[in-house]
């Protein structure tokens, strides 16, 4: 049985339609990215997988439990880091975790030495009496962590887990996710706008105006649009384009001002570009494809495009 | 049994440790209605005649029972109007994913307000004698369980509106427009004897009227000729109880609604 089962989820906000019927499963131990730009739909998505909103239709199941109809189960095992804190930043480390512990039903002395050793794992060991809003924002995140994990949750949902992160604690929280998955054997499913984080994904759903528009892991994906992309920036882009398409009879992608090809053989095919156009290529560079590039085979657009920086979106 | 009371516990706990490591919010909610009281009892005591009350009754004691519903309304708007931001980005967040049922999660945040209403509320009460109000262990008993009972109703009413909110821009217009004159027509202010009949009928409606009617005559408890004319004591806490059940239900029903 998968950890997580999707199917043709659908959700409205009025006429608008935030998810247009999705369709995915994640299954046990995996890490998996839901990758999108803010306002594709993973903001949505992840409420609707945290309990906290219902689908308009579709079917979710967590680990065989109906999301509509057995809430209670579903939530006993789900460890759930929201983009914003859900600390009390009034409260000691300590103090935040007892109160979520006895929302599960743990508490006393079982419950205090089982947060202890979590803290302790997690580097905090000595700041579980600092008030929260005291620490730095890392290690909010962190604490942020402990408490999503304090229950021993089977499947932890992440939303937008590296946001506000220096890249040497994105680093250590990455390694920690992976840590967890083959110690404890929790499944993870993330969701983040940055391609490093999808990268490390196991597999990754790339979520665009409401729609899945390709699952599978980052190398699969890659492998899919072949060989090298070479990307060229010309004096006129739109003659240049017209004029390789005429002589290479291959098709040539106008994206962003730039000229964008999916070539087997890179190195030669910019060779011969920049023989048979002199003077019109100002700059090329080419290599092996990235997810910003399936992201563009996929929908046209470049993935940071429109304002991505910041906000959640919906 | 115990996943039911623990996480009503914890919520409880919570905002009562929050709320002592916030000084600012207890002075807030205690000093405006403190200087209301002064003032009020300064500027109204020469033209105040309450009817029915024997000669004498100045206007700093008839306001002192509606000083502390006062108090008791502003703490539990207070202690409300964070539901509305901590289930977007805070706290309230982890226990809506949490395996709690709506309710409990409800008791646990009006039992907590409650309390921080009835903590300020006591702290009126050694001013009872400079409202010429002389307190037996008796009527001191009875109005904490009056303001336990007035706190608890008048926090559901808060989180009953808190839990339909998707911001705090719109509660200032339901205070002013809901909140202050369901106080101001309770008979805190002035008494319902001598207004005219439309009138009298609002303050019959008004649901707090009977809990400031039970504070009155728990103060009075020993000397209830002094009391005035106000609904008696029964029908009062009646009324206030079954006030606190309907505004309870009403909120556990928006909080299951706002997470579905």
């Amino acid at each position: 049985m998968p950890a997580v089962e999707v199917e043709n989820l659908r959700r409205l906000y009025g006429t608008r339609e935030a998810l247009g019927g999705i369709t995915f499963t994640v299954s046990r131990r995996e890490i998996f990215g839901l990758l999108g730009p803010n306002g594709g739909g993973k903001t949505t998505l992840f409420k609707i997988l945290s309990t906290l909103m219902r689908p308009t239709s579709g079917n979710v199941r967590v680990f065989g439990h109906d999301l509509a109809s057995e809430s209670h189960a579903v939530r006993r095992r789900l460890g759930v880091v929201f983009q914003h804190p859900s600390l009390d930043p009034k409260l000691t480390v300590m103090e935040n975790l007892q109160h979520h512990g006895h929302l599960y039903g743990l508490w006393g002395r079982a419950l205090r030495s089982q947060a202890q050793a979590l803290l302790n794992r997690l580097g905090l060991g000595d700041r579980v009496s600092d008030l929260v809003e005291t620490l730095s924002g890392g290690l909010q995140r962190r604490t942020e962590l402990a408490k999503a994990l304090l229950h021993r949750p089977d499947l932890l949902l992440l939303d937008e887990p590296s946001t506000g992160l220096d890249p040497g604690a994105r680093r250590d929280f990455d390694d920690y996710l992976d840590y967890l998955r083959e110690q404890d054997g929790v499944t993870i499913l993330l969701t983040t706008h940055i391609l490093e984080e999808a990268e490390r994904c196991d597999r990754v759903g790339i979520l665009q105006q409401g729609k899945l528009v390709a699952v599978g892991a980052p190398d699969d994906l890659k492998e899919k649009i072949g060989g090298d992309v070479v990307v060229i920036h010309a004096q006129d882009p739109e003659g240049l384009q017209t004029k390789i398409r005429e002589r290479f009879g291959c098709e040539v992608a106008l994206v962003d001002g730039t000229l964008r090809m999916e070539r087997p053989r890179g190195h030669e095919f910019v060779r011969e570009v920049v023989d048979a156009f002199p003077g019109e290529v100002r700059s090329v560079t080419f290599g092996k494809p990235t997810l910003e590039d399936v992201f563009i085979h996929l929908t046209g657009h470049r993935f940071l495009s429109e304002g991505t920086a910041g906000g959640d979106g919906s | 049994m115990k996943d039911r009371v623990l996480p009503v516990a914890t919520l409880l706990w919570r905002e009562v440790v929050r709320f002592l490591r916030q000084r600012s919010r207890l002075v807030g909610a205690f000093a405006q209605p403190l200087v209301f009281w002064f003032l009020l009892g300064a500027g109204l005591s020469a033209s105040f005649r309450p009817p029915g009350a024997p000669e004498g009754t100045r206007y700093v004691e008839y306001s002192y029972p509606g000083i502390i519903a006062l108090v008791l309304l502003f703490t539990a708007i207070f202690a409300t109007i964070s539901t509305v931001e901590d289930r977007r980005e805070g706290f309230l967040q982890g226990v809506l994913v949490a395996p709690v049922p709506r309710w409990s999660i409800v008791m646990g945040q009006a039992l907590g307000g409650a309390t921080l209403a009835l903590l300020q509320g006591v702290l009126l009460l050694p001013l009872a004698p400079f409202a010429g109000i002389s307190l037996t262990p008796l009527s001191l008993l009875s109005v904490v369980a009056v303001m336990s009972l007035v706190s608890f109703s008048l926090t559901s009413l808060g989180l009953m509106i808190a839990w339909r909110m998707d911001s705090i821009q719109g509660f200032h217009a339901i205070m002013n427009l809901i909140l202050i004159p369901m106080w101001l027509l309770s008979g805190a202010f002035f008494p319902s004897s001598g207004v005219p009949p439309w009138l009298a009928w609002v303050m019959r409606l008004d649901p707090l009227t009977y809990g400031m009617a039970a504070l009155r005559r728990c103060l009075y408890l020993e000397t209830p000729a002094a009391v005035g004319k106000v609904p008696p004591l029964v029908p009062s806490l009646l009324i206030t109880v079954a006030f606190c059940v309907l505004t309870f239900l009403v909120a556990t029903v928006a909080a299951r609604r706002s997470t579905a």
